[in-house]
């Protein structure tokens, strides 16, 4: 007997036979006619009308019964929440069933009907079922509760829901704990607001690591997952981690060998690069990923979209693997198109014979969106290997000879690409590519073909007569050829000016008088504008010498890179884009992940410097208080508002690359642009500890802290001597004091206020000095301080006036505030909104510095910015300098573009700034000037 | 992190089964599933993930099946992929084929199946045999209803308690598969040993196993570096091997499934000579004829013979009046995979036959571009294997005590074998 019969009724009055069968005495005919509702229900006919008939059925003894009637409940409950209530009873008594299968039915079942009534009845048997003497039901309840926070999230909290599922962390069956991981991971993820009471501290990691051993195959990858997104404290509890992880590469399936690669990249980033541990790990992680190659077609595409960002983050892993990536005949189109974006990023001068053999073979192959590819690839590849390039071109020759239409087209484009990054070296080839003029009919090949006819013009005889060919069909070409052709006739003009007047006029006057084009329109404009007022002027604008195209094409952003190895596996991994790109935007803050930084148990950048007093003005006593007035900063910006641990507003996704204008485009050169990203702090900014996403820890990086100076001597201040320096921890802004009582007498009844102050800096709680204190003793302070006091413009703008009060006297002194301490840690902007910015401020704002004498590289001042809070948004390097965007902001939310130029073998930098407030320039060019010399 | 729902369509697109675990997304987005597929196909972008919106489709295909699940976050999607496949595999397990009719014929029970493996997306149990020790055909009275077999939940979630058999045997098949691409020049691109250890075990009770390998790690760690043995590169085990023994002392050590199972799976680069070597001579004159010369050649010990030897030419989709003259085997014309296919049923080593092949080709020359296909081959050697892997011991501990008799197989056959013509 088979199912099938059950979906071929299909008489008139369907509905009421089957309410009668259900409605039967007969128990096997009531039976038939759930299945036949079961059957409807899956091919999408709507059955909600039996819901009171179906329900009936539920207090059945017969457990197949019981399940469809359940299955159906799923399905219809959120259509007849009114009826749904009558489930309610039975719900409740099967939770106390004495089969532990019918108790993990009733509560997983209870969990999927999501009906808010419903839930209120599902709190009670769910906490008897989370404490179930068997881990079938506690495994099942641990996965409810997520179910249960998804439909009514403040329930579940006030029950102390979370507490019990923490609890089942610790449970003694792996199974209970792998779904409870899986719950708890879920409900962070889904959180609008940091759960505390979840973090996941290494002693829970230990409990992981432990029930990792015994969980099934998928309760490995949930507990891998949770584990991926905890950041060790150092870099010895990293090497253990991994080193527990590390033989999960040889689990059969593919999942569980993904998600400890994500674990260990992401621990890797912590450890001394150059240690013999991490050469080991290289080592290790190369087979199994060579292994995910043989699995599933579908696991292939997966493993090789992931391999590469392996590849690009350390191209150390699979560098001797080339032919594995070899394409098969019968591999799917998406595996041969992955493999070849693989296969040429491996490239290099030792194996590119082998792989340009293997191009060639491709290009003759059928398929023709591989076949395109493969002939793109032969001209990355001339691109990237200088010493194969001639090699490369004839194979392109070759195939150009085939006549094969598309593989013509290709090689042309490519082609074009040759010549720029080589120019002036295969030009002998433009003979043949010429050959092929008529049959070109894709816009990008003959666009490409025009640019290349432009640029060689002097040197092929009948360039004006082939420029003039495309000419009769100006207006049907696409915009890309048209522009090509205008720019390609204007150069033409400008190196054979007797015989092609008549040429420039025409596609002149096409282009300004009969096109539509906005763009067309102006750059002819433009041309024509030149060409009649300065004919030498653009001749250095329309024959300047181009930029060189730069080697690696495609690669991934560093700052997206990193945050896409924290997904591997999953889909952001597949896409090559932030999760945030595509999953929807939820009550929360979108918490970016981030690979951890570089942590040693002794870093000696993190430890403060004691020695050598940095040269900042001496403090000076001030007279008094009465003559300080100022104006408030001019800036229109509101009122400065605490800025810590409040978090940014979530940012609307930016719009993709081309809604750039060119003149910003040309701003930022060819860096492509992130899709997604919020201004949230990176590493180390403390504001986002507090964040959902890092509820597994963060180590927080501190700011540089200056040596402590003399702020007020002991003649001034009536024996009391006070040092003091400006600190940033946690976010927060503290001052430290150091207290030397230098008269005869002991001192006591400390108190400590602030003049107002241009940054409205307040000690946010009283100055607590422990003890008296006695004569010739010392003793430290750290007062807290607070950005929401009163503002009034300071001269310089930094200065702070500060009067101390004893059991003696009260003493004044003025300090200057450490500029870069005002520096919030969510100064990082989105890079859409920094090109905007950049291009609203007026360049009358713009200002340049030089620091000199810095020791460090690019990297190092990435990374000592960031830990000042100063963020890099992009970078980029021009011939050999390397230009680094930056953004910052100080507490009042006075936010500052800059721009640092960085020239190998020379240690002076040139830094640009740009704000609406430029009175702050000094104070960003004194951080750069502390951050780059002595943090 | 995993799936919203999981839906089974026919080859057509239609819903056969359809199961929501989260009930975020609305279930009637899957009618764009098949237009979205075809677009794709169309394009030439074809992947098995899809983006639709904020939602994403991510599936497999079996005998014209599609298997799809849809997610709104950011899934695991190789754990997506692992578990469809997955599905698969216990469904045939449950029906033998999985097609259209065998889901119809079961889909109450197919529907029992989906509740149990995944929960709102997480995976859970999969295991099919102990699925099938609380998921039955038959229909069950509450009173005697089955419980969750203890291994549902336990440490050991493969096996169940209080397995008996009269006779109790192991037998072990050492199975290597080799991969081979050479260049139409005739040289050897890439050539790979994928091995697998796959057992059937029928032992009474929860034997422990311990399995002895002549594993070149091992031997140097233990100071035999001298005595034969064999480097793998990359081994991946079943679930019930305990991965951080191996990877303290590389002891294989578990406690196995009932029945049947991979235990473990090795992979190894190693440039050994091609087992059969073929090469070919394609004399192709337009308009009339096309001529084939493959000359096959076994390349491993005399002592060995190849079974069941089949080398698959490609001919384009317009020939006509094969031809056939072997000096071994015989020759047939495929036309269904434009191919003729030559078989050895057995084909000692050290030997070397030859194939000639004769087709007619129309006048009027086909328009359509062929691509050319590579050569494939077909064999099984017993009794070898190409990577000199030897089984050296198969401990079995019981604490009844009983003996157990262990039985090796070893064979080598192709795997992905091909041969690219020039």
């Amino acid at each position: 007997m088979t199912d099938s019969k059950y979906f071929t009724t299909n008489k008139k009055g369907e509905i009421f036979e089957l309410r009668g069968e259900l409605n039967s005495d007969k128990k096997d005919r009531k039976r038939e006619a759930v299945k036949k509702v079961i059957a409807s229900m899956t091919v999408g006919k709507d059955v909600s009308a039996l819901f009171p008939d179906v329900i009936n059925c539920m207090q059945t003894d017969n457990l197949e019964l019981k399940k469809l009637v359940y299955l159906y409940l799923m399905n219809y409950a959120k259509s007849q929440p009114d009826m749904a209530i009558m489930a309610v009873n039975t719900f409740v008594k099967d939770c106390e069933d004495s089969n532990p299968l019918i108790r993990a039915l009733a509560v997983r079942t209870m969990g999927c009907i999501r009906v808010d009534k419903i839930t209120e009845y599902l709190c009670e048997p769910l906490q008897k079922c989370l404490k179930d003497e068997d881990p079938y039901v506690r495994k099942t309840a641990a996965v409810c509760v997520a179910k249960l926070y998804d439909i009514n999230a403040q329930l579940v909290e006030d029950r102390g829901f979370l507490d019990m599922l923490r609890d089942l962390l610790s449970d003694s069956n792996p199974m209970v704990v792998a779904n409870a991981v899986a719950a708890i991971s879920e409900i962070l993820e889904t959180s609008p607001t940091p759960l505390n009471m979840l973090e996941v501290n290494s002693q829970i990691i230990n409990k992981l690591l432990t029930a990792l051993n015994e969980c099934t195959e998928w309760g490995q990858v949930f507990i891998l997952d949770a584990i991926s997104n905890y950041t060790p404290k150092d870099d010895r509890e990293a090497q253990s981690i991994t080193e527990r992880i590390t033989p999960r590469l040889a689990h059969a399936n593919s999942a569980v060998v993904l998600s400890s690669i994500k674990v260990i990249m992401k621990l890797m980033e912590m450890m001394d690069p150059s240690s013999d541990y991490i050469s080991m790990l290289v080592k290790k992680l190369s087979p199994p990923l060579i292994t995910l190659l043989s699995a599933e077609p579908e696991i292939q595409y997966v493993a090789l979209r992931n391999i590469n960002l392996i590849v690009q983050k350390r191209s150390d892993i699979l560098k001797h693997e080339m032919k594995v990536f070899f394409v098969k005949y019968n591999d799917p189109i998406y595996v041969k198109l992955e493999k070849l974006d693989i296969m040429i990023r491996l490239t290099n001068q030792a194996n590119i014979a082998q792989v340009l053999a293997e191009l060639k073979e491709y290009a003759t192959e059928v398929d023709v969106d591989f076949v395109r590819k493969s002939v793109r690839a032969i001209g990355r590849c001339a691109i990237k290997v200088e010493q194969a390039a001639e090699r490369c071109v004839s194979t392109l020759l070759d195939l150009i000879q085939t006549k094969v239409n598309y593989v013509v087209q290709e090689a042309i484009v490519v082609i074009k690409d040759i010549f720029r990054k080589y120019p002036n070296k295969y030009e002998s080839i433009i003979a043949t590519l010429c050959e092929n003029l008529d049959t070109l009919d894709e816009p990008e090949a003959r666009a490409s073909m025009i640019w290349i006819i432009g640029e060689y013009a002097e040197r092929i005889d009948n360039a004006d007569e082939l420029l003039e060919s495309f000419l009769d069909g100006f207006q049907d070409e696409n915009a890309q050829v048209q522009l090509q052709l205008l720019t390609a006739i204007v150069k033409l003009f400008l190196k054979r000016p007797t015989d092609t007047q008549e040429l420039v006029q025409q596609v002149l006057s096409l282009a300004t008088q009969d096109s539509d084009n906005p763009d067309l329109r102006d750059r002819g404009y433009i041309y024509w504008r030149l060409l009649s007022t300065d004919p030498a002027a653009a001749k250095e604008v329309v024959l300047a010498e181009k930029p060189l195209i730069s080697e690696e094409t495609d690669l991934i952003e560093p700052t997206l890179l990193d945050e896409l190895i924290c997904h591997i596996s999953s889909l952001a991994s597949v896409y090559h884009k932030p999760p945030n790109s595509f999953v929807e935007g939820r009550g929360g803050v979108p918490v970016r992940k981030v690979l951890p930084p570089r942590t040693g148990s002794t870093t000696p950048e993190d430890a403060v410097q004691t020695e050598a007093a940095p040269q900042l003005p001496q403090a000076t006593v001030i007279p008094g208080a009465d003559s300080l007035i100022g104006d408030l900063l001019d800036m229109d910006l509101g009122p400065p508002t605490q800025a810590y641990g409040q978090h940014p507003p979530p940012m609307a996704q930016s719009a993709p690359v081309d809604l750039l204008g060119e003149g910003l485009d040309s701003l930022l050169g060819g860096i492509s642009m992130p899709t997604g990203g919020n201004d949230m702090g990176v590493a180390g900014a403390p504001s986002s500890v507090a964040g959902l996403g890092d509820i597994f820890g963060f180590n927080p990086v501190n700011s540089y802290v200056p040596a402590q100076e003399i702020w007020l001597s002991a003649a001034a201040g009536k024996g009391l001597e006070i040092h003091g320096n400006f600190a940033r921890r946690n976010g927060s802004l503290h001052m430290d004091l150091t207290f030397h009582n230098k008269a005869m007498s002991t001192m006591t009844n400390f108190a400590i206020q602030f003049n107002k102050n241009s940054f409205g800096l307040l000690p946010s709680s009283p100055l607590q000095v422990p003890m008296p204190l006695l004569p010739n003793q010392s003793v430290n302070a750290s007062l807290p301080l607070s950005t929401t006091g009163p503002v009034q413009r300071m001269e310089p703008l930094n200065l702070l006036q500060v009067a101390v009060k004893n059991n003696i006297d009260i003493a004044y002194f003025s300090c200057n505030i450490a500029a870069h301490v005002l520096l919030t840690e969510d100064g990082e902007m989105e890079r859409k909104r920094f090109l905007e910015t950049w291009k609203e401020i007026p360049s009358v704002n713009e200002k340049q510095y030089e620091i000199t004498d810095v020791q460090h590289n690019a990297e190092t001042v990435v990374q000592k910015l960031k830990n000042n809070n100063i963020a890099t948004i992009a970078k980029r390097n021009v011939e050999g300098q390397d230009m680094l965007y930056q953004s910052l902001k100080f507490s009042n939310q006075v936010q500052v573009l800059a721009e640092l130029k960085i020239q190998p073998g020379n240690s002076t930098f040139t830094l640009s700034l740009k704000s609406k407030a430029p009175d702050v320039y000094p104070m960003v060019y004194e951080s750069y000037q502390t951050i780059l010399h002595h943090a | 992190m995993s799936a919203s729902a999981v839906y089974i369509l026919d080859v057509k697109g239609k819903v056969m089964i359809c199961r929501n675990y989260r009930g975020n997304i609305d279930m009637s987005i899957i009618d764009n599933f098949m237009p979205l597929v075809m677009d794709k196909e169309e394009e030439g972008v074809s992947a098995p993930i899809i983006q639709y919106g904020n939602i994403t489709f991510i599936y497999i295909k079996c005998n014209n099946l599609y298997l799809v699940a849809t997610t709104k976050k950011n899934a695991n999607v190789a754990l997506v992929f692992q578990f469809l496949h997955r599905c698969v595999q216990v469904f045939s397990e449950y029906f033998k084929e999985l097609e259209e009719e065998s889901i119809r014929d079961n889909f109450v029970i197919i529907y029992e199946l989906l509740d149990e493996v995944m929960d709102f997306g997480f995976p859970q149990t999969t295991d099919s045999k102990i699925l099938q020790e609380y998921i039955t055909q038959e229909g069950h009275k509450l009173e005697v209803a089955p419980r969750p077999p203890m291994a549902v939940t336990n440490a050991v979630s493969w096996r169940s308690e209080g397995i008996k058999y009269r006779k109790n045997e192991v037998f072990l098949d050492i199975i290597e598969s080799v991969n081979l691409l050479v260049s139409g020049s005739g040289s050897v691109l890439r050539s790979e040993i994928v091995g697998a250890v796959k057992m059937r075990v029928y032992l009474s009770g929860m034997p422990e196993l311990r399995l002895g390998l002549n594993d070149k790690v091992l031997f140097e760690s233990t100071g035999r570096g001298k005595s034969k043995s064999v480097e793998l590169e990359d081994v991946k085990f079943n679930q019930c091997v305990r991965l951080s023994r191996f990877e303290n002392d590389r002891t294989i050590s578990f406690i196995p499934p009932d029945g049947e199972f991979e235990l473990m799976s090795y992979r190894l680069n190693t440039h050994v000579k091609p087992l059969i070597w073929v090469e070919s001579v394609i004399e192709r004159h337009a308009h009339s004829r096309i001529e084939f010369m493959i000359k096959a050649k076994s390349q491993f010990k005399r002592r060995s013979t190849a079974n069941n030897v089949e080398i698959v030419v490609t001919v384009p989709t317009d020939a006509d009046c094969p031809k056939f003259k072997t000096t071994a085997g015989s020759c047939r014309y495929a036309p269904d995979q434009n191919a003729m296919i030559w078989t050895i049923k057995s084909f000692p080593g050290g030997k070397e036959y030859l194939m000639r092949a004769h087709f007619g080709l129309p006048s009027v020359v086909n328009e359509d571009l062929e691509g050319k296909a590579p050569i494939h081959v077909r064999f099984e050697i017993p009794y070898f294997t190409v990577s000199g892997i030897q089984v050296r011991y198969l401990k079995i501990i019981e604490k009844s005590g009983y003996q157990a008799l262990p039985w090796v197989r070893y064979i080598t056959q192709n795997g992905d074998y091909q041969l690219r013509t020039g």
